[in-house]
């Protein structure tokens, strides 16, 4: 009786404002996630818009360079730190509670705080725009000394980064806390469903990383207002010595970027399949050797700086090693779908689009390995279409199929099949006519982060702009799929899909708004 | 639908194997004129050939379970779901095509870092936004210039027709001999550039501060057309490179040609020059040298460049004017125009920043005036 009054007394929250404000529930705090990510994602989809734009024709049309040049380091930085790490971490705290049987997040209130942070550094880092000299306009890689010849905006955007690190680091503090202390009985780690998994490696990585990021941007800070040169040559300094801090940072941060989405794959291929996952332990060691491997390879962003024999050697062996595992992986999804009995509902059809594509862009990422090719292919548009086919029908492609997928648990509505198809096709056809011609542009010679190109270039470049446009428009389809959804629909069952395993799938849905208030028994 | 998908998709693959396509949207990497550009190129297409079969293998695979094993088709799903043998297999395997990748690409890697035994030098420095060439050693020892894009405005702002060369012009190109190992010495003066011609397959980062060293030998006389590489500012995107490879003989023709320009300039200075003359020839170095930072009109872009019009320094005392453009401002993009500019050209701009665009002041700065600054 007494266990009935405290679950009624846990159901009472506030309404309006205030339940989002003051919330410490994972599924709100999820939800506020995954929204700032979505607004996050029209807004940086718009600034690519108004690149593909300009890169219609050649001449000067649309933009003035300098601002070109900021709506390319713009487009970056919010895309990475403001769609998909947020989009990953509102999928880890809807799901992780529920997956490993605990009633919420580990930390809660440090929940509330690292989700509230996001708005405020990304208001700040947009506001940039409109300051004196506009906003950063040296990349989002922030190389100086360009990066320090910014004007008003430098101070803002570093500041709005630490605000982005600290977030993160908070986020994977309280992930790492929730796996490792919540489980159910009987849920040992190697039980753990591949998306807590990779969650869990991410979260390692994150802390790791973040505090190298700040560390850099810090010191940018330093060398433009108090005068110290750690990246200016003529005070002693070496501006290469912030490339090197910078990717220690970024490679690793590129599987955050990926492993997430590697785990949402894992989730969703068996359900389609109606078959276990093939070879889970192999996909447990693959994740956390890559994990390794990313720390060791940063140089190959940087092969045209004028490295030493020997250093571009080791980063061109370290930086082909990773084709091992990422290999495993993509052998033991097509070894699950193999013999399987699969249906293909939109998740599976954005899951299988990922396996295709992200291998696309693990071929380019391959070739580019090879330094001494890399020469002519760095700084280039095939690099432009290697990163955007990893991150776009490869992480943001999962980060779709993970809300098509859970999202009839979430609110216990189903969404429509056929939008949903014709959301997949159109993101498909367009998302290959933006990035595939850029290989060949990139190939025929032209340099990416440029306002206007030579002739031989024109052709592709506009097919990849009707494509850009095109997938920008296809992508408001998504946005009306989601929220019909969340206002009603046909009920969803709990377990949803047929072939669907785990313990999130055993809740009611929608889930009670507290995940397990006893913690169930896993075998 | 998915029929007409792969339909579409093997189509796609035809017209992209059919080597004519390819010649004629230039699809692919160039295979250039140099011994080390054709070996990249064969490492290109070794790489993506292997990609392209394992794509296939994988693919193949994917496809025919997504064909057969489907639920509509009745197909039962097997319960299999772990085998150490094949993850074996397919760990070791990819790991030999690996070895037998890195080992032609190491000995080529090796073959570019070899900067021994150079018949020439020259050196090049990247500025915001053109690049400079010097020449060491040699016959041409002590040639230097500034190469700039000459590609107009008018075509940039779609005001003329785009030339056929758009963007890839320079008024002063780099002249080299054909046959001949010559080494760079790449740096620069401000931010980060990368100096790179895909023909040679040379591509090297210019870093303020440090000397970077690579190397071509070309086989064929021609004009070979490159760009800046790494993002540079404003704009990067207006800072082409263009070599000419010329015959031994007609190189040292373009020497000589060279060496007798500089001593014309040299007389030049020591002429007199009336305000007049210095505001005309003035007008043609700001918008060469300045014009990309203060604009045309000297109206600058506000927080990142200043107006020269109305400029406190433009319409103040001419000693900060002078010193101003001959040191520059450390820590920020307005460069020491001392070391790029000679004592005409030097006093020439300063004189028309005070006397035109907006501006009169009335006075005139000397070519006189610049030497005993120097
Ligand atoms: C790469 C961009 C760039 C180019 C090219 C450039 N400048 Fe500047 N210039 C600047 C910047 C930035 C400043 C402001 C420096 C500071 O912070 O005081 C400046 C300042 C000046 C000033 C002082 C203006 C004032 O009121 O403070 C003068 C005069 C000037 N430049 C002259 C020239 C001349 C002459 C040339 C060509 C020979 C030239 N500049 C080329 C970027 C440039
Ligand atoms: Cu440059």
């Amino acid at each position: 009786m007494s266990a009935v009054m405290a679950d009624e007394h846990h159901e009472e929250h506030p309404k309006g404002i205030t339940r989002w404000l003051f919330t410490t529930n994972h599924k709100d705090i999820g939800t506020l996630y995954l929204f700032l990510a979505l607004i996050m994602f029209f807004i940086g989809g718009f600034m690519a818009l108004i690149i593909r734009a300009e890169l219609f024709q050649p001449g000067l049309q649309v933009v003035e360079p300098q601002f070109f040049n900021s709506m390319t380091t713009m487009h970056a930085l919010i895309m990475i730190f403001g769609v998909v790490m947020p989009a990953f971490t509102g999928l880890a705290n809807w799901l992780i509670p529920m997956m490993v049987g605990a009633t919420d997040m580990a930390l809660p209130r440090m929940n509330n705080w690292s989700f509230w942070i996001l708005p405020f550094a990304f208001t700040m880092l947009i506001s940039t725009l409109l300051m004196d000299g506009g906003g950063p306009a040296g990349g989002w890689t922030l190389y100086p000394p360009l990066s320090l010849q910014t004007g008003t905006a430098l101070p803002f955007v570093i500041f709005s980064i630490h605000l982005m690190g600290l977030s993160s680091i908070m986020g994977s503090i309280n992930v790492i806390a929730t796996i490792l202390n919540m489980r159910a009985p009987g849920m040992t780690l190697m039980k753990m469903p591949l998306f807590v998994w990779t969650w869990l490696i991410t979260a390692y990585l994150l802390i790791a990383t973040m505090p190298v990021l700040a560390g850099a941007v810090t010191m940018l800070l330093t060398d433009k207002f108090f005068g110290t040169s750690f990246f200016n040559a003529a005070g002693g300094g070496d501006p290469v010595l912030f490339q090197h801090i910078f990717w220690f940072f970024g490679h690793p941060e590129v599987y955050v970027l990926i492993l997430p989405a590697f785990g949402v794959i894992s989730q969703i291929i068996p359900t389609f399949a109606r078959k276990p996952l093939f070879g889970y332990s192999s996909m447990v060691y693959a994740t956390a050797s890559i994990a390794f491997l990313s720390f060791i390879v940063w140089a190959h962003h940087m092969f045209t700086v004028g490295m030493p024999l020997a250093g571009e050697m080791f980063f061109m062996f370290t930086t082909m090693l990773i084709a091992v595992p990422t290999g495993v992986k993509v052998f033991n999804w097509v070894a699950t779908m193999w013999r399987g009995s699969m249906t293909f509902e939109t998740p599976m059809l954005f899951a299988i689009g990922f396996i295709m594509m992200f291998t696309i862009g693990g071929f380019s990422g391959l070739m580019m390995a090879i330094t001494p090719v890399d020469f002519q292919y760095h700084d280039t548009y095939f690099i432009v279409a290697h990163f955007h086919y990893v991150l776009v029908p490869g992480a943001i492609f999962s980060i779709i199929a993970a809300v098509y997928y859970w999202l009839p648990k979430w609110t216990g509505h189903m969404y429509n099949e056929k939008l949903g198809k014709l959301h997949f096709w159109l993101s498909t056809i367009f998302v290959n006519l933006t990035f595939f011609p850029m290989h060949f542009i990139g190939l025929a010679g032209m340099p990416r982060r440029i306002p206007d190109y030579s002739l031989q270039f024109v052709e592709f470049n506009q097919i990849a702009t009707i494509g850009a446009f095109g997938f920008g428009f296809a992508q408001l389809l998504f946005l009306y799929i989601v929220l019909q959804t969340v206002r009603g629909g046909q009920k969803a069952t709990d377990q949803v899909w047929e072939g669907a395993h785990g313990l999130e799938w055993t809740l009611a849905s929608p889930p009670p708004y507290h995940s397990f208030t006893t913690p169930p028994e896993v075998k | 639908m998915k029929e007409c998908k792969s339909r579409i998709l093997a189509g796609l693959i035809l017209a992209l194997s059919t080597p004519l396509v390819w010649a004629e949207y230039e699809l692919n990497l160039r295979q250039g004129v140099t011994d080390i550009s054709h070996q990249v190129y064969d490492l290109h297409m070794m790489i993506f050939w292997i990609c392209v079969i394992i794509g296939a293998g994988v693919f193949g695979v994917m496809f025919y379970a997504m064909f057969k094993h489907r639920k509509s088709k009745g197909h039962e799903a097997a319960q299999f779901h772990e085998s150490t043998t094949v993850e074996l297999v397919w760990t070791t395997v990819p790991f030999l095509i690996l070895i037998g990748m890195a080992i032609p690409a190491a000995k080529t890697l090796i073959a570019m870092e070899d900067n021994s035994a150079a018949d020439m030098t020259v050196k090049v420095t990247g500025y915001q936004w053109k690049w400079q060439y010097e020449y060491m050693d040699g016959d041409a020892k002590g040639v230097n210039f500034f190469s700039n894009m000459s590609t107009p405005r008018d075509q940039i702002e779609n005001r003329a027709e785009k030339g056929e060369n758009y963007l890839l012009e320079v008024d002063n190109p780099l002249v080299l001999p054909v046959g001949k190992k010559v080494r760079f010495l790449i740096t620069a003066n401000d931010v980060i550039h990368s100096w790179w011609v895909p023909d040679f397959a040379v591509k090297k980062d210019a870093i303020p501060g440090f000397i970077n060293e690579i190397w071509t030998k070309i086989d064929e006389p021609g004009v070979y057309r490159g760009k800046c590489a790494e993002l540079c500012g404003k704009d990067h995107g207006f800072m082409p490179v263009e070599v000419v490879a010329l015959e031994e003989h007609k190189y040292l023709d373009w020497v000589a040609e060279q060496k007798a320009a500089g001593q014309v300039a040299a007389a030049e200075a020591d002429k007199e020059w009336s305000k007049d003359d210095l505001i005309a020839k003035g007008e043609g170095v700001y918008n060469k040298n300045c014009a990309s930072c203060h604009q045309p009109t000297g109206a600058g872009l506000p927080g990142v460049f200043p107006a020269i019009t109305g400029s406190p320094i433009a319409t103040g005392k001419i000693e900060d004017h002078i010193n101003m453009v001959m040191n520059g401002k450390v820590g920020t993009a307005m460069q020491a125009f001392g070391a790029q500019l000679g004592d005409v050209d030097l006093a020439a701009v300063i004189t028309y920043q005070r006397n035109a665009l907006g501006n009169s002041v009335g006075d005139v700065a000397t070519p006189q005036q610049i030497k005993t600054k120097r």
